[in-house]
């Protein structure tokens, strides 16, 4: 450890800490822009300038380490005059754009410029003009006239993803980023650069103009596109309805986990959320196939469905869990499934194509709660030699399972052949679906119970390392949809397993009293970074 | 409240007595005028609205309208500052993108709800691109149903700003689905 000084206050941080870090855990902000905990030093901006000791000119705190007595400076009127001069380079050729500029609200230029801005400009030439509005890939879109050069964009391609799409050429105020010959900024972790561009320089082509940041409020969350589980946080926009389509979720931008994601998330992830608000979202309970389904309401489906579960024996009862439900709602399920005795009961659906893995964050398996399936025991149970998800699907061919339960899988689209499963579906007496969206399962279903999505409930996941995470709920769940806990709380209550939980962390509790891997874990305990289950 | 002014009777009376006061002064002034030809007498006149209108002052708000560039369309880039700053949430605007990249936003529907306006001004005030304004001169928009109250983008980019006295220089624009009943 070294102690150190700044502004007056004494700090003791760790060996090779830079002096931004050693200031921030005092609470002193030393502006930056290229500077990035997650990427090397460029010192390219040269904002974050502090006065060290005695020596008469500022040095830049990314790339200065701390040493033992150091004495930094951070609020002299050199500091400060410093700022001003380097913000006042930085605006030389940007232009007046904020105003349509999709930055504006959560920009650092602007944010900095109110801080330490030279308000009588000083710059009589023409500015140096850029290309505008130019797609670099699929989902960034760049502004070079925006661009400060701050070179974190670069870094990123060429640092975390390795990928190397984008430089910066030509020289002087003509600096500009750009891709190399031939390539695109098409890498699975291209968004990011958004995120990581200080300004307006590389926005979201999938965001553009959608919705003014100003109006959107923010939930923390999980990214349920695979068993990675990363943080993320969810922005949406209830304020103003005719923005966006409509559409309530606007955007997912990733949260800081050490552990689990860094900075960073996947593109697949962060675009995942359009089903949300799509117009195959299931709004209301229904009973009859096809054609012939009629809404009802809860009140009249719960006891209809919990007569189905009494009227058939055990062996002939089949429930598809799965893997993308929190938790929360497959303890519930597996509460039921010993009350009723079923064997019959799995959760894995292998998909038609094997999903892609790499090192960094992307995991092959795109559900983000495989491992609490498994935990909760929703798994094919030894000795019984049903065969799994595929076995029960046959057993329902030959008859032999006349009641299945489907939870969200669309089972055709699975890798089991088509006709196999359409069979099965058409064989069954009684198929109940319960999801989110509409799919091919629901459309075959005799009664369809609509689940909230994950944004709209709260709930937690358990991701391939064990981790639980808490996701918390940003809108309300879309039409007469209901959480999945509750859902099956319901069905519970009618079926004589006691009263039906009123909240999510009441199932958690019940959870952690009964499944020895989540003993000891409450929600206060999981807090935003979550807990690893024991064992 | 002096101790006559609590007596309401005396005080209606007062009040009746400059009524009459004045009644009676501008009956005078009219007689000297008209019957006794006087050039200097002048008694007041009640304006014949709406044949007869007074100047509006230029400082007055009415109508919004939306400026045009030379070539027609709205100088609006859609940076929605009017919609966020107005107290009565009743600007909607749906931003789409410009052909132009130096212009690079344009709104692809701009509704003014003027059932719900205030008249603040505070979204002339807010416009970074001077393209919203009050100055039409038109005060008299009415409608017998809510949804005659919405002025869309083509209705307000079709209004011109007052002429010289604040004399409106444009109709009063009619929704096309603005209906009579009641
Ligand atoms: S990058 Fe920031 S300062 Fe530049 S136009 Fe956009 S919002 Fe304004
Ligand atoms: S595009 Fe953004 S991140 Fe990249 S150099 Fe320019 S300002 Fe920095
Ligand atoms: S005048 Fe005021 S209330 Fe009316 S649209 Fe403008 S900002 Fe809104
Ligand atoms: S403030 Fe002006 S430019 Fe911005 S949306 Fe309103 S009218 Fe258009």
């Amino acid at each position: 450890m070294v102690r150190l000084t700044i502004d007056g206050k004494e700090v003791e941080v760790p060996e090779g800490t830079n002096v931004i870090e050693a200031a921030r855990r005092l609470g002193i902000e030393v502006p930056y822009y290229c500077y990035h905990p997650g990427l090397s030093i460029a010192g390219q901006c040269r904002l974050c300038m502090v006065e060290l000791g005695n020596n008469p000119r500022p040095q830049i705190a990314c790339n200065t380490q701390v040493t033992e007595g150091m004495v930094v400076r951070t609020d002299t009127s050199k500091v400060l005059e410093t700022r001003q001069s380097i913000m006042e380079f930085h605006l030389i050729n940007h232009p007046l754009d904020c105003p349509v500029c999709d930055q504006a609200g959560e920009c650092w230029l602007q944010i900095y410029y109110m801080k330490h801005g030279l308000y009588e400009p000083r710059m009589v030439d023409e500015k140096v003009h850029k290309p505008k509005a130019v797609p670099l890939g699929p989902h960034v879109i760049l502004d070079a006239e925006r661009c400060i050069l701050c070179s974190r964009c670069v870094r990123f391609c060429d640092e975390i993803t390795g990928t190397g799409e984008l430089g910066i050429f030509q020289r002087g105020d003509h600096s500009e980023i750009g891709l190399f010959p031939g390539k695109e900024l098409a890498n699975p972790y291209s968004a990011n650069v958004i995120d990581i561009c200080p300004v307006g320089a590389l926005t979201d082509r999938d965001f553009r103009f959608a919705v003014r940041v100003w109006y959107l409020d923010t939930a923390r969350s999980i990214c349920p596109g695979c068993s990675r589980g990363c943080n993320i946080e969810v922005h949406y926009n209830l304020r103003r309805p005719h923005h966006n389509q409509g559409r309530r979720v606007a955007r997912l931008k990733p949260r800081y986990h050490a552990e689990v994601n860094r900075w960073w998330i996947c593109d697949a992830g962060r675009y995942g959320y359009k089903f949300v608000d799509d117009p195959s979202r299931l709004v209301s309970p229904s009973r009859g196939r096809g054609d012939a389904a009629v809404e009802i309401g809860w009140d009249e489906i719960i006891p209809v469905i919990a007569g189905q579960l009494r009227r058939y024996r055990p062996e002939e009862m089949g429930v598809l869990a799965s893997p993308k439900m929190a938790n929360e709602d497959l303890f519930l399920l597996k509460r039921l499934v010993d009350h009723l005795g079923l064997a019959h009961v799995d959760f894995s659906v292998p998909p038609r194509h094997p999903g892609d893995e790499d090192n960094l964050l992307i995991r092959a398996d795109k559900n983000p709660n495989t491992c609490g399936a498994e935990l909760v025991g929703l798994g094919p149970r030894e000795g019984v030699g049903h065969g799994g998800a595929r076995g029960i699907l046959r057993a329902a061919r030959e008859g032999r399972i006349k009641c299945l339960w489907v939870f969200h899988h669309d089972l055709l689209a699975s890798a089991w052949p088509e006709e196999e499963i359409r069979e099965a579906l058409r064989t069954l007496e009684c198929l109940i679906f319960q999801g989110s969206n509409a799919n091919r399962v629901s459309a075959a279903a005799h009664y369809v119970l609509p689940s909230a999505t994950w944004v709209e409930r709260e709930g937690t996941f358990t991701n391939f390392e064990g981790r639980v995470q808490r996701f918390w709920r940003a809108v309300e769940p879309l039409g007469a949809s209901l959480a999945d806990w509750e859902i099956l709380g319901r069905i519970g209550a009618a079926l004589g397993l006691g009263p039906q939980p009123v909240r999510a962390e009441e199932c958690f509790k019940a959870l952690a009293a009964a499944v020895p891997a989540f003993a000891g874990l409450s929600y206060g305990e999981l807090r935003d970074t979550g807990k690893v289950v024991s064992a | 409240m002096k101790l006559r002014q609590r007596f309401y009777l005396v005080e209606v009376l007062v009040g009746l007595g400059v009524t009459a006061a004045h009644f009676f002064a501008n009956l005078g002034r009219h007689t000297a005028r008209h019957v006794f030809r006087s050039k200097t007498a002048r008694g007041a006149v009640t304006f014949q609205y709406p044949e007869e209108r007074r100047p509006y002052s230029p400082r007055l708000r009415s109508l919004h309208r939306l400026v045009r560039r030379e070539d027609g369309s709205p100088r609006c880039v859609a940076c929605m500052m009017c919609e966020t700053v107005c107290p009565a949430h009743c600007i909607y605007i749906v931003a789409a993108e410009h052909p132009n990249p130096e212009i690079e936003k344009v709104p692809e529907r701009f509704d003014i709800d003027l059932g719900k306006c205030v008249f603040c001004g505070y979204c002339v005030e807010a416009c970074p691109e001077d393209a919203i304004r009050m100055d039409t001169g038109i005060l008299e928009f009415s409608s017998y149903s809510r949804q005659g109250m919405i002025y869309t983008k083509e209705m307000l980019l079709a209004l011109e700003p007052a002429g010289p006295a604040g004399t409106p220089r444009s109709l009063i624009p009619i929704p096309a689905d603005r209906t009579l009943e009641r």
